[in-house]
């Protein structure tokens, strides 16, 4: 049995392994953790930019790419979770005390809390994106 | 005939009558209030919160009498100081918080099918803590000594002693102390919903009502503490004269600010939260059905949690700041408002697919909705700076604030306690009185601050003890003063309905049919909490599973005898709920009572400057705190195993990070991580507000880099021995684990030495400006654990010379460890601030 190649196409292999991942408390709380460095990494560097160099951050594409990798984890942990929520199992409403139905919801719960947290990072972003002086 | 030995009704007899001896409350006119069950301590801290409630109410209605016309004189303005910071900090520290403490207290074992949460000593020192600086606190006005700078107490005039008297001591000091009750409820709560659930309760079939207080105790984790390092820093410059908020020597009272609101922010959804979270269990029952969308309402919990973090400047948006600050701060007040809004139509959408019992609780639900919704509207209002503005410190705020207070807090309070008072006293309040105070309370609410949003639009400052006639608002005040009479005319029918409540006969068992664990209680309550810990196969048991209250009542579950005479419950693990332990829980002692009372005497004595007197109070609670360990914790148990019925049978003792006195261990050292970060905040605050920071001259060279380096060394090296003998006594060398330990706390003490060498030897002198202050600051914080640590190790080697502690039976050294981490990492960011940072070496 071991070392066997798994069944079916390479694609499904990939979903299957996302669907064995540990899902806990900890995962729950990536995306909106992911919020509040962005949040906090935008709010320090304009606060400190301005006050010890006394001019706004020259390089506005940090905030660019910080609110592209910032959305990218956003994005890949909602995606695993969507995964997740379409494990095989018995018809909705998913609310047995099941292995399964425990998944399903911690990633139901991930997938809203990513959902949750993409807008509020595009809210953060357009502020920085947008004003670029330190009065 | 079944083959079940739980048929034999002597046999259940019998068992009823050892649990019943077992969780008997002890007796005597002193000695019944040192009982430790969830449903007394619960009971007291209930009634203790809603005096307080009243107290502060009262004091609401003498301020609303003198504004009632304009010029009026019927207090003085110094009176009315008192009058409104008093209002204000009752009510958020000595009403909403602890109330849901203590709610959680008396309905969180029931929710979770336990016999009590894992640590009932703790509840009751949370209590008497919580009495006790209560009554300090809230007294003061009697002696005319009440604080008077507002609940904010913002700096420069509370921290100067020539502009603000005993009253600022007592807010810091008397509100520090129920502070530190607010989180020993948090850790029980949380150990408390992780660890406690009965067997099958999985994460998604957790009642709501867990999982909000979950949320709102992390949050109380991550808000208190920086209010704990900002009034370290407050009582440091009121008491000793280091300068953090005085302008003139580097300090700054902005700072203050900041960490106030970062626990001011919090604050407010930490007393809503706990409100939906009664809506979550109200709902349902009336709506017949399941709640919609239970997902979704954990998307809520934690996305409110998560945002509530990012709105503190929102407060202080008027403080100068950067527009761009601003402009973050504001993009995160409005997102709070997404998560906000899906729990409210998830209990809407609920009640629409429901088929809906029309009872009082649900009248108390809806109206409380339809005030907090107007409340969340005037909220998205403020959140928009150039509103803001405008907006500032005039009754505008006034209105807005109560609007979510008395929707999101008080109402569904008062809902909450017609719903629940038949499982406290096992008899139903009167829905004719409940339905009539409900109306009093709706208009009185509405008529009251409905025109505060006028007169502030009209220019009434807010904590003004009178307005000139000219203004033209004393119509809308008037009609204020009016409504908070009719309000408090509905309070006090309330009060009536529960004074009429003992006269009453018995409510049938459940009387609103609800289907979650919780009213499982009968009405002549039995102080075992539960007969028998269930089974968990649904999130509405007694509506979904066959037999499931029989079951439950001829303890046909788990651990339905006490043969050792021993207060006994299950614990599970935090995912899935599968039982891992039976723990051994305290029972009735004198010892909680008598540490809030030492440490009660360590902050009112040094309100009162009588420092000695104060340090025997703190080395007495010390003593007490290392006896109440010494006798009450991690019992080596008589036997290993137990069964529970049903051919299981658990540990009656686990070490790690299974065990609830490891997590709770862990959550404490978040708490008191969190306080540290606020005091490094300030060190970096200062760092950005000045230009020559750290400055040099005089007095103000800092430690240079040695003195910190071998301080973090021999704190390192502490930590690394306590890893050390935590191994090496798993492994059954006991000799080389009791020596490491030895050595551990030798390196403990002298890491106190360096330590404190850097900035002494450098002649650091901390009254002169703020960089040395906060060094010595952050110096004193990590000494001060670092001697913490030395006697937790010194602790352990004791226990396991007496023989407490073996190879098998290692939590303290375990738990020892988790404090080390915690030390570990707190001494390498204050020494390598300190001693590293650019300029400081």
């Amino acid at each position: 049995m071991k070392n066997e190649a798994p069944h079916g196409p390479e694609r499904r292999g990939f979903r299957h392994r996302l669907r064995e991942l540990r899902v806990t408390l900890w995962t729950l709380i990536v995306p909106p953790s992911v919020w509040a460095v962005h949040f906090l990494f935008c709010y320090l560097w304009v606060a400190v930019s301005c006050a010890k160099l006394g001019a706004f951050p020259r390089f506005t594409t940090a905030f660019v790419i910080g609110t592209a990798v910032a959305e990218a984890i956003i994005l890949a942990s909602g995606w695993i979770a969507w995964v997740q929520t379409h494990t095989p199992g018995d018809p909705a409403p998913h609310d047995q005390g099941t292995d399964i139905d425990r998944l399903r919801f911690l990633a139901v719960s991930t997938l809203l809390l990513a959902g949750l947290s993409f807008v509020a990072v595009i809210f953060t972003a357009v502020p920085a994106l947008m004003l670029t002086d330190c009065r | 005939m079944s083959l079940h030995a739980q048929d034999d009704p002597a046999l259940r007899a019998a068992q009823e009558e050892r649990l019943r001896e077992v969780w008997k409350p002890p007796t005597g006119w002193f000695f019944r209030w040192t009982d430790t069950n969830n449903n007394q301590v619960g009971v007291w801290y209930t009634l203790t919160a809603f005096g307080f409630m009243l107290f502060a109410g009262v004091l609401a209605m003498i301020m609303r009498a003198q504004l009632a016309v304009p010029e009026n004189d019927l207090v003085s303005p110094a009176t009315f100081n008192q009058l409104f910071t008093l209002h204000g900090s009752m009510m958020m520290f000595l009403f909403a918080v602890p109330m849901f403490e203590a709610v959680s207290i008396i309905l969180l074992p029931q929710l979770l099918g336990a016999r009590d949460l894992p640590f009932p000593r703790l509840s009751a020192f949370g209590y008497w803590s919580f009495l006790i600086g209560g009554v300090f606190v809230s007294g003061s006005i009697f002696f005319n000594v009440a604080p008077d700078g507002g609940w904010f107490m913002y700096p420069p005039f509370t921290t100067r002693t020539d502009l603000s008297g005993l009253g600022a001591d007592i807010w810091m000091l008397g509100l520090s102390f129920i502070e530190v009750s607010s989180v020993a409820a948090a850790v029980e709560l949380i150990v408390g919903v992780l660890k406690c659930r009965p067997p099958g309760m999985r994460l998604n079939l957790m009642p709501l009502y867990a999982w909000y207080i979950l949320v709102v105790a992390v949050m109380i984790l991550f808000a208190f503490p920086p209010l704990i390092a900002g009034d370290v820093l407050f009582e440091m410059e009121r008491l000793l004269g280091w300068p953090f908020f005085d302008q003139a020597k580097g300090g700054d009272p902005i700072l203050w600010q900041h960490l106030f609101w970062i626990f001011g922010h919090p604050e407010v959804y930490i007393v809503f939260l706990p409100s939906i979270a009664l809506f979550a269990m109200i709902v349902p029952t009336f709506a017949r059905r399941h709640l919609l969308g239970y997902p979704w309402i954990v998307l809520a919990a934690v996305g409110t949690a998560f945002l509530s973090f990012g709105l503190w400047v929102h407060h202080m948006f008027t403080t100068g700041l950067p527009k761009i600050s601003l402009a973050f701060f504001s993009a995160a007040s409005e997102a709070v408002a997404i998560p906000t809004g899906i729990q409210i139509f998830a209990f809407i959408a609920t009640l629409w697919a429901g088929r809906v019992v029309w009872s009082t609780p649900l009248l108390y639900v809806t109206g409380s909705l339809a005030i907090f919704v107007i409340g969340g509207l005037t909220g998205v209002m403020v959140a928009i700076a150039p509103f803001d503005w405008q907006a500032h410190d005039t009754y505008f705020i006034v209105a807005h604030l109560h609007y979510v207070l008395i929707g999101g807090t008080l109402i569904p309070l008062f809902g909450g306690l017609y719903y629940y008072w038949p499982l406290i006293t096992g008899k139903k309040l009167s829905d004719r009185l409940g339905r009539t105070a409900f109306w009093f309370l709706f208009a009185g609410a509405n008529l009251t601050f409905f025109p505060m949003h006028f007169s502030g639009l009209l220019g009434m400052p807010r904590r003004v003890f009178t307005y000139p006639a000219e203004l033209g608002i004393g119509g809308l005040n008037l009609a204020s003063t009016i409504g908070s009479w009719v309000f408090a005319a509905g309070v006090a029918i309330v009060c009536v309905d529960l004074a009429l409540s003992p006269r009453r006969e018995k409510s049938p068992r459940n009387p609103w049919e609800a289907g979650t664990l919780e009213w499982l209680a009968h009405p002549d309550d039995e102080d075992w909490g539960i007969r028998s810990v269930p089974l968990i196969e649904s999130r509405y048991p007694i509506w979904d599973q066959k037999d499931f209250v029989k079951k439950v009542d001829e303890g046909r579950f788990f651990l339905p005898d006490a043969e050792e005479g021993r207060r006994e419950t299950i614990v599970t693990s935090v995912l899935d709920a599968r039982p891992v332990q039976v723990v051994r829980l305290g029972g009735p002692s004198i010892k909680p009572m008598l540490t809030a009372i030492a440490l009660g005497s360590v902050f009112i004595l040094t309100t009162y400057h009588l420092y000695w007197a104060a340090l025997v109070g703190a080395v007495v609670t010390l003593g007490m705190i290392l006896l109440w360990l010494w006798t009450g914790t991690a019992e080596i148990p008589e036997k290993d195993c137990k069964p529970i019925g049903h051919g299981i049978e658990l540990p009656l003792y686990i070490s790690g990070a299974s065990a609830s006195g490891w997590w709770a261990m862990f959550i404490t050292m978040m708490a008191d991580a969190t306080a540290f970060s606020g005091l490094v905040f300030g060190y970096y605050f200062f760092w950005t507000r000045h230009e020559d920071f750290p400055p040099s001259g005089a007095g103000l060279d800092g430690p240079g880099a040695f003195w910190p380096m071998v301080a973090l060394a021999v704190s390192l090296a502490g930590w690394l021995m306590t890893i050390g003998a935590r191994e090496t006594n798993r492994r059954g060398m006991v000799g080389a684990a009791r020596a490491l330990l030895a050595l551990g706390a030798v390196a403990s003490l002298a890491a106190i030495g360096a330590g404190l060498a850097g900035p002494w030897l450098s002649g650091l002198a901390p009254k002169l400006h703020v960089y040395p202050a906060i060094v010595w600051t952050l110096v004193i914080w990590t000494t001060a654990h670092a001697g913490v640590g030395a006697i937790m190790q010194l602790y352990t080697l004791a226990r396991s010379v007496a023989g407490k502690m073996t190879p098998k039976y290692d939590a303290d050294v375990r738990n020892i460890t988790v404090y080390q981490h915690f030390m570990a990492l707190t001494a390498v960011v204050t020494y390598a601030t300190i001693g590293l940072f650019p300029g400081a070496a």
